[in-house]
């Protein structure tokens, strides 16, 4: 009796252990950014790391293009991305999708503070 | 000797746990930071799309981003501007006043191959052996190597990655370079 109760608590423990594992979070190194996005009306945006380090070495946004490291240093508007700075660097509609496509980049849950995401090991360091 | 019930235990452990290291890529649609209602979300790219065909990893993307560029799954470009000039820097430096843990190794190469000299010289770090004083504790504040390492490079659950080199090793590696 006593080893079939074990055996039970052993099962829901690795149960919960899976629903753990495998509970809704954001891919590493997403970056929400809100400083402006919901105060203009508009949904905040998601970068995702992932999908442009396959495009791009980090040495193309975080040297050339002048992103700073640190999430959350980068005041980017809208009026700057339209210029060609930063996001506009690429998303021009020659090497990405041009501005008009608003609704690519601003697909951000509301409320979302600005920051990086993710993380399946770490929730990033502690100041982010 | 373990009896067949600790056995049992440690199967269901063992199981627990590498449920944990599987690949498990969300759907943006279930990733918390996305808003499932955004009209053009289904016109994106889904994490496992890409990541699943490159080199395998235990933490972070579970992909093993170095050995991905290493082996050429992905050829991401190194400049927009033709002038920008590539530096590729094959230099290891060892950071010795670790306490008890292996020494660390940083190689330049990797890290040259993604990122520009200016990326972390000199505002994070000052160039020159003996230079830059830091440890885990500001590493985990998000300075130094945790400016990366903890939010888009591997996180720092992954001691050994860094701390990697044995004392004896280390010694060894002393007295070659060291000029008699």
């Amino acid at each position: 009796m006593i080893r079939i109760q074990a055996r039970r608590r052993m099962f829901l423990l690795t149960i919960l252990a899976f629903v753990i594992s495998t509970q809704a979070s954001a891919e590493y190194g997403d970056v929400v950014l809100n400083q402006r996005a919901e105060k203009e009306g508009m949904r905040p945006v998601v970068f995702p790391h992932w999908f442009h380090r396959i495009r791009f070495r980090c040495k193309v946004c975080h040297s050339e293009l002048g992103f700073e490291m640190r999430a959350g240093a980068n005041d980017v508007t809208m009026d700057e991305i339209t210029q060609g700075k930063f996001c506009g660097m690429c998303h021009n509609g020659t090497t990405a999708w041009a501005v008009e496509n608003c609704d690519l980049c601003h697909t951000g849950r509301p409320g979302l503070a600005s920051g990086i995401y993710g993380g399946h090991e770490t929730l990033g360091p502690g100041r982010w | 000797m373990l009896s067949v019930r600790s056995w049992r235990k440690c199967f269901w452990l063992l199981l627990a746990m590498t449920t944990n290291s599987f690949a498990d890529w969300k759907p943006l649609t279930a990733d918390s930071v996305h808003d499932p209602a955004a009209p053009a979300l289904n016109l994106l790219q889904i994490p496992e799309d890409a990541l699943s065909a490159l080199p395998p990893d235990s933490a972070g993307n579970k992909v093993n981003w170095v050995e991905a560029l290493r082996q050429g799954h992905i050829n991401p470009r190194t400049n927009i501007f033709p002038e920008t000039k590539i530096e590729v820097l094959d230099l290891d430096i060892y950071f010795d006043q670790t306490a008890d843990l292996r020494v660390v190794r940083f190689p330049h190469r990797p890290h040259t191959e993604w990122l520009d000299c200016v990326n972390c010289h000199d505002q994070i770090f000052k160039r020159g052996r003996g230079e830059n004083e830091f440890g885990m504790f500001s590493i985990l504040e998000g300075e130094f190597c945790g400016q990366c390492h903890g939010a888009v490079a591997f996180p720092l659950t992954e001691c050994d990655r860094c701390h990697s080199v044995p004392r004896e090793e280390y010694e060894k590696i002393q007295k070659a370079t060291t000029p008699q």
